[in-house]
């Protein structure tokens, strides 16, 4: 009887644990200016980038992680979907004419980024 | 100095050593700033001033240490990486197979009834251990690494879910392996699952290797396209002809084109002619001849005849590079589709994981003895069987299929959200001149009154020489024609949706429709039988008036363009009400829908009322396309819920386009409305497997079926069904290349 209280407690924390690793969790905001490298390994570092209005900004993806999943990745407001070679520099340029939050993500939709225009 | 990288072919590579022997001598060229060498693809990629270096200096270094370079097999970038990706999968292909060995060896050593006829050395844990470590920290290193990565980004994905449910199985059989008294002591049989660790592995990254066989296959569109993009030039200069590399043609020069050649960009016919297979931009199996002053398409492949063409358009402003970059668009885009999938993917692992404590939790606290072994095996069955890949790939793979099946039709869909809307079109407007119509007009009649036919030519041809209508070009095309000499209007007035007015040899004109003449308050009575007899052949009657007295008829035609017919009826045929838009009058307009089977027509619209009808369709609760061929359409395809810009439409029309058609066939549209519709059907039903395949195993996965059948799921075949998932999913997708459309 007693295993089972243990495991039941355990279980309990560990998906409140799951819940709160996975799903309660805030990225930094990275101001960029003219050009950036977002480190593609396990996810998007940085995670969260800050662009302009107006101005063309350069965001390098250098993708270090053989997992097939980040392969590619897919801005789909700006309408571009990259092949991203293992270590190699892929430059995407993008001219935001309107403000907002815009997701990208892997090509399988499973790593999430976020660009914010302001 | 100019910095340039390249990457050759070696010839004559066998080891790891020679790696270090070339790179060494190739940074030993001065010039040379680096040289990295790849042993698997036998290439050498070099940063280097091609200022100073010369491919004989590259060679010869490399020649000097026992090596040959290839330079005529250079590899460009995509090439590498589709050598790369073969031999990636070469690899994980053996993995697979180690996996599955190692796998099913430890199996017969464990499987009851099939133990006894294995050999004693398989029956021992020990033994299985070791066969199973291999594949848990060799083969499976790629998903321990990728769960780390990602945990370091507090994100989980399938690696996280395979990396924990074989761990657990892998970990809990090295414990009993090694310590079989404790588990026994709790009343638990010591029975090791090494063959669940190692088989699941396997089967996992056969399905990946299927995967990423399929994925390869969505793409293979835009991968077609770019290879018709052609790499030299045959330019003439000074009398000779050289060949040069596509990057050094410049806008004006002039390029040959011999039989059989590939066109290498676009531009104008200056000497000679032939025939050119246009297929693979338009879609039209049929060759187009080309003469002088004609436009040719790089890409294109000429077929007998040769000649001397001048470039126009060179780089990224090439048609095909255009091409190519508008389907790469379409392919990036999300479809609105798309969104609940998303949703639920970004929660997807967590609660997955989430779940599989909670089977753990339930099967310990309330399962059958031995309770542990149940909640470890169902909740590893609940971590396998969960397949987020497949909802991630379910709309994206359609979508990249459908459009470039499309743009290998010769229809080219902006993005996504187009190709999703495109399946709803219940009524479609075709603007007629130009999209119905060749929209080029000639004189058919010209009838005089009180005057000589050739005078109410010569007065309309010089009043309309300044216009910029249609139908003032084949007025002054038609003077042309029969040499009439043209004088000079003064005054020139262009009266939208009416006609012109002016002075010609002092004479006030007005010429125009029947509301131009009501407007002048001039009578037309007099022609009215004659006007209405031509307008139902589907002619256009203009009026000439001399101040306030009738001076004569002009009548122009336009021919329908041949597959307006066939476009109409395939339309209906898709239950789409088919609408045509035009300024002439209703009569003439009659005539024509008639002839094209078309019911329902709104005529007299001027220009920038199009865009007016087209909402008042919407308003009605119709969802509509409008069809036209350029700027004067602009706004109504903007308005319109899908725009189609037909033929080799100009840049606007392009522009505000949701489908540009590339090849002049009507059939066109209701191929792109197919296409929409059966891409949008294999959406749906990757969609419905996806979720309803998670929805519905999960469950199982978990023992819901134990307390009323008895029934659990095996983990191996867990992962047998999850590997199967996301490769049925892309397969699916891949079916929609055999479509007819």
């Amino acid at each position: 009887m007693g295993s089972k209280i243990i495991v039941t407690i355990l279980g309990f924390w560990g998906m409140v644990g799951v819940f709160w690793f996975f799903l309660i969790k805030k990225g930094g905001e990275v101001v960029i200016n003219d050009s950036a490298d977002i480190i593609v390994e396990g996810g998007y570092s940085p995670e969260v980038v800050v662009i302009s209005k107006n101005k063309t900004t350069k965001i390098n993806f250098i993708r270090k992680d053989e997992n097939p999943c980040l392969e590619e990745v897919v801005l789909s407001d700006f309408k571009i979907r990259k092949t991203l070679p293992l270590n190699r520099k892929v430059t995407i340029e993008i001219t935001p004419r309107k403000t907002g939050e815009f997701g990208y993500s892997c090509g399988m939709n499973m790593f999430h980024g976020k660009i914010i225009v302001r | 100095m100019e910095n340039s990288k390249r990457t050759f072919s070696i010839k004559g590579m066998h080891c790891a050593s020679c790696v270090s022997v070339i790179e060494r001598a190739l940074k030993e060229v001065e010039g040379v700033f680096d040289a990295k060498v790849n042993l698997a693809l036998e290439t050498a990629t070099v940063l280097y001033d091609s200022k100073n270096i010369s491919d004989e200096k590259l060679s010869k270094a490399v020649s000097g240490v026992g090596y040959e370079v290839i330079f005529g097999k250079e590899i460009e970038n995509q090439d590498e990486e589709k050598r790369k990706k073969e031999i990636e999968l070469r690899q994980l292909l053996h993995k697979v197979f180690i996996s599955l060995i190692l796998g099913v060896l430890i199996l017969w050593g464990t499987f009851p009834g099939l133990m006894d006829t294995a050999p004693e050395i398989l029956k021992n844990f020990k033994i299985q251990f070791l066969l199973s470590l291999p594949v848990q920290f060799w083969i499976a290193l790629p998903f321990y690494r990728a769960t780390i990565s990602a945990l370091r980004h507090r994100t989980a994905n399938m690696d996280t879910l395979i990396t924990v449910g074989t761990s657990a199985a892998f970990s809990y059989s090295t414990f009993v392996t090694f310590f079989p008294k404790i588990i026994e002591n709790i009343g638990i049989e010591p029975r090791p699952y090494f063959d669940v660790s190692t088989i699941i592995i396997g089967l996992i990254l056969l399905g990946r290797y299927f995967e990423a066989k399929a994925k390869s296959g969505t793409s293979e569109a835009i991968k077609k396209l770019i290879g018709l993009q052609p790499k030299t030039a045959r330019i003439v200069k000074g009398g000779k002809e050289i060949d040069i590399s596509i990057e050094e043609v410049t806008i004006g020069s002039v390029i040959r084109v011999r039989p059989g050649g590939k066109i290498p960009v676009d531009g104008k016919i200056l000497e000679g002619g032939s025939s050119v297979d246009e297929s693979m931009i338009t879609g039209e199996s049929i060759p187009v001849d080309k003469a002088l002053g004609d436009t040719v398409v790089g890409g294109t492949i000429n077929k007998t005849g040769t000649f001397t063409y001048s470039a126009t358009k060179i780089g990224k402003d090439t048609m095909l590079a255009q091409i190519i970059q508008m389907v790469a668009e379409a392919q990036g885009s999300k479809a609105p589709i798309q969104r609940l999938a998303d949703i639920v993917s970004s929660y997807f692992v967590p609660i997955v994981i989430m779940l599989a404590i909670a089977t753990f939790i339930i099967w310990f606290d309330f399962g059958p003895q031995p309770a542990f072994l149940f909640a470890l095996l169902n909740s590893i069955a609940v971590l396998i069987i969960a397949c987020p890949c497949a909802m991630g790939l379910a709309t994206p793979t359609a979508i990249m299929v459908g459009t470039g099946k499309g743009a290998q039709s010769g229809i080219l869909i902006k993005d996504a959200e187009s190709l999703e809307k495109a399946h709803k079109i219940n009524t479609i407007v075709f603007d007629k001149t130009g999209t119905l119509t060749i929209g080029k007009p000639e004189v058919t009649d010209v009838i005089g009154l009180e005057r000589d036919e050739k005078e109410v030519l010569k007065l309309a041809g010089s009043l309309e020489k300044g216009s910029e209508h249609s139908l003032a070009e084949a007025i002054v095309t038609s003077t042309i024609e029969q040499r009439i000499v043209l004088s000079k209007a003064k005054k020139f007035k262009a009266l939208v949706g009416l006609g012109v007015e002016g002075e010609v040899l002092g004479k006030k004109l007005s010429f125009g429709n029947r509301k131009l003449m009501a407007n002048l308050g001039i009578d037309t009575n007099p022609f009215e039988a004659k006007i209405a007899s031509l307008e139902n052949e589907g002619k256009t009657v203009m009026i000439l008036a001399d101040g306030k007295r009738l001076a004569g008829l002009v009548v122009v035609a336009d021919t329908l363009k041949p597959t307006a017919k066939e476009g109409v009826e395939a339309l209906e045929r898709l239950g789409i009400k088919v609408v045509m838009i035009t300024g002439d009058n209703l009569r003439t307009a009659k005539a024509i829908a008639q002839k094209l089977g078309i019911e329902k027509i709104l005529a007299e619209i001027l220009p920038d009322q199009k865009e007016k009808e087209v909402r008042r369709l919407q308003f009605e609760g119709k969802t509509v396309a409008m069809v036209g061929d350029g700027i004067n359409d602009a706004p109504a395809l903007a308005a319109a819920d899908i725009g189609i810009a037909m033929g080799t439409g100009t840049d606007v029309a392009i522009e505000s386009s949701d489908i540009t058609l590339i090849n002049k066939d009507l059939k066109s549209i209701a191929s792109a409305i197919t296409l929409s519709r059966k891409t949008m059907r294999t959406i749906r039903l990757n969609l419905f497997w996806a979720f309803g395949y998670n929805a519905i195993l999960i469950p199982v996965a978990s023992g819901i079926l134990y307390p009323f059948f008895g029934l659990l799921l095996n983990p191996i075949f867990a992962s047998a069904a999850m590997a199967l998932s996301s490769v049925s999913v892309v397969s699916n997708s891949l079916l929609l290349r055999r479509v007819k459309i």
